[in-house]
């Protein structure tokens, strides 16, 4: 059984007076034990609203949320709020893109970690310190004693984003999401938080899903990778099959469009044509067709299934095609 | 720390010197003046030309003022001259009636205050926040005297659950010890002398309470609604913390922070005396002591001291408030 199921999920923004507006559409994915698997699209394409949704963290008014998402068995979508709350940080954690907006910044960072263990474990103040204590040192920040009294503006970018990642993992969920870990942060500093991550998570048996529009973040962590577009997957593969082999337009792009230091000098990058359009025609036809350059009759019309092709699964009517001896 | 505080108090005496040569000038260029008062308008011209010298007002202003500066630089700030009591004994009669009626206001002001605009933010746009919005505008818009007026009406005329005017009743032989009359009640165990100042407290300080209730329900209001919306109350969230732990921890220490200067702020300005309020429920504080010194009497002694006093008890206060923040905010230094 996998370890979370996300079945049909769709997250639709309906306010009053205004046009509902549909950011995950029928989204399917799964996550077994221990694997880290990757949502990767450009900005808009719903990749935090899904995080959102699993976690039980979208605002309940003005926002329809349809589908399952199972974990271990148990659909969250439908738990009493106060059943979610012992869920959250306990089974799941999660870190965000910010880590200095993500921290508040009047409580200690040392309560800021303990409270999560003192909520889900029934542990002491004091107990609950020793151990945050315990999980600062373990991602790695220094001096963990005297940071446990210290304030998120007083430590650095990546000591906040260690912090939080200690905070994400004091309960050792089973599954932890990853919203832009990384975006935040300057690139030596990203190199160090993947390296954590890839010690504490991938290394370990706790699962991960890593929400990123960065294709070197994927390579570098996912064992299996969705590519996202307008709130559907279009294509899913394993790490190697998706880089080595990418069959969607969409996937193809995005590969095409990343700077490598192997082109030759001069060379321009192929960016993909427009950008994401704000309602999701995919009722019509393929929602990419009008950046697409292999689009055809077939793109337009019928919704485009997500079907079983031999590296995964993947939704196009005109692949790219297979390179010969892969 | 030390050093503003000690900075801050050399800009009160500066602040201080400037304002008494204000009101020092501003109250004799008024019309009229404590002799006329004094005497009325029929006074021979040699009986008030006596008072004049005696009162010392025939010297030139500046020589007037040195005095007035000499006396006051040695505690020595004169008598009044509508009642002739020193005017050390009316302010120690005034300043406890009006601290108590501010401290009353502002404990019904915070107390239903933040409450009120929490939730009035956590229900945005629902029917507590719908009426949080024209109560708060209402409170603002009404007049005080109009307010302080129906109150007294309902509450003492037609139901008569409360005493009409005054700090205490009358016959209630209490004890004075600091002039706070619900605190002495307590210290002297004159249980019957509290219940019965806190008794009187209740109608005028709920009027003085409109305005920064209202203006407390606002900006808990508005500032609950930006922090709602912080990264971090997500985190929390997101950590799986109970609601109320959510709630006090992360949204109202954060959310509190702009309300605390508010309190200052109108704390101060209510110490200063709430003239209306004491007005219209014989209160005796210094609001009081303005209007009774100023209309008629012109009774500049007091009119110096009880301006002074309220000039020093604003800036103390908001003084205080600025030293609050730093202690309550960790990213605030205090330069």
């Amino acid at each position: 059984m996998p370890l979370l199921d996300v079945q049909d999920l769709s997250v639709v923004f309906a306010r009053r007076g205004e046009k509902p507006f549909t950011a995950v559409d029928n989204l399917s994915f799964t996550v077994e034990p221990g694997q880290t698997v990757g949502l990767v699209g450009e900005s808009g394409c719903g990749k935090s609203v899904t995080s959102l949704a699993i976690m039980g963290l979208l605002p309940r008014r003005g926002v329809r949320v349809s589908g399952r998402v199972l974990f271990e068995g148990a659909d969250l979508l439908a738990l009493r709020p106060e059943d979610m709350r012992d869920r959250r940080g306990r089974d799941i954690g999660m870190i965000f893109q910010d880590p200095l907006s993500s921290l508040n910044p009047v409580v200690p960072i040392g309560l800021q970690v303990a409270e999560v263990v003192e909520r889900h474990f029934g542990r002491t103040r004091k107990a609950a310190m020793v151990e945050a204590r315990d999980l600062l040192d373990a991602v790695g920040i220094p001096d963990p004693q005297r940071r446990l009294k210290e304030y998120p503006h007083q430590i650095s970018g990546g000591m906040r984003q260690r912090a939080l990642i200690a905070i994400a993992l004091a309960c050792k969920p089973r599954l932890l999401i990853a919203d832009e870990p990384t975006t935040a942060l300057d690139v030596t500093i990203q190199a160090q938080i993947l390296t954590l991550l890839r010690q504490l998570v991938v290394d370990s048996d706790t699962a991960l899903v890593l929400i990123t529009h960065d294709l070197g973040v994927v390579a570098g962590l996912c064992d299996v990778v969705n590519v996202l577009y307008a709130g559907k997957v279009v294509e899913t593969g394993t790490r190697h099959d998706l880089f080595a082999n990418p069959r969607h337009p969409y996937t193809h792009g995005l590969l095409g469009s990343v700077p490598r230091l192997d082109s030759p000098r001069g060379e321009r990058l192929t960016p993909i044509r427009g950008s994401v359009a704000d309602n999701i025609p995919w009722a019509e036809g393929c929602a990419f067709a009008p950046r697409c350059d292999r689009v055809n009759d077939a793109c337009i019309g019928d919704t485009v299934p997500l079907e079983a092709a031999p590296h995964g699964r993947l939704r196009c009517t005109n692949p790219v095609p297979q390179e010969v001896g892969v | 720390m030390l050093r503003v505080i000690v900075r801050r108090l050399l800009q009160l005496a500066v602040t201080l010197f400037a304002l008494s040569i204000l009101v020092f000038v501003w109250l004799r260029s008024l019309p009229g003046g404590p002799v006329d008062a004094m005497l009325g308008d029929r006074a021979t011209p040699e009986r008030r030309a006596l008072l004049v010298k005696a009162l010392g007002y025939d010297q030139p202003i500046l020589v007037q003022y040195w005095r007035f500066l000499q006396r006051t630089l040695v505690g020595d700030f004169g008598a009044s001259t509508r009642s002739g009591d020193s005017v050390l004994s009316v302010l120690g009669r005034a300043f406890p009636a009006t601290i108590e009626l501010t401290v009353a206001a502002m404990i019904i002001a915070v107390g239903l205050g933040v409450p009120l605009g929490y939730l009035a933010a956590r229900y945005r746009g629902r029917m507590p926040d719908n009426l949080s919005v024209v109560g708060t505008l209402v409170g603002i818009s009404i007049p005080i005297f109009f307010l302080g007026y129906l109150l007294k009406d309902v509450f003492t005329q037609h139901l008569h659950w409360f005493p009409p005017s005054g700090r205490i009743s009358i016959g209630m032989d209490n004890t004075h010890v600091t002039g706070f009359f619900v605190l002495d009640g307590i210290l002297t165990r004159e249980w019957d002398a509290s219940a019965d100042a806190i008794w009187h407290l209740i109608l005028p300080a709920a009027t003085l309470a409109t305005i920064p209730l209202a203006v407390i329900v606002r900006i808990t209001r508005a500032s609950v609604l930006d922090v709602l919306n912080e990264d971090y109350v997500r985190t929390a969230e997101a950590k799986g913390l109970r609601a109320k732990v959510v709630r006090q921890r992360h949204v109202l220490r954060n959310a509190l922070l702009p309300v605390v200067t508010t309190i200052g702020l109108q704390t101060g300005a209510l110490l200063a005396g709430a003239v209306l309020t004491e007005k219209v429920f014989n209160w005796g504080g210094l609001g009081t002591e303005i209007t009774n010194s100023i209309s008629g009497s012109r009774d500049y002694p007091v009119l110096q001291a009880v301006l002074m006093l309220a000039a020093i008890v604003f800036i103390v206060v908001n003084l205080l408030v600025d030293l609050s923040y730093a202690v309550i905010d960790p990213r605030v230094r205090v330069r």
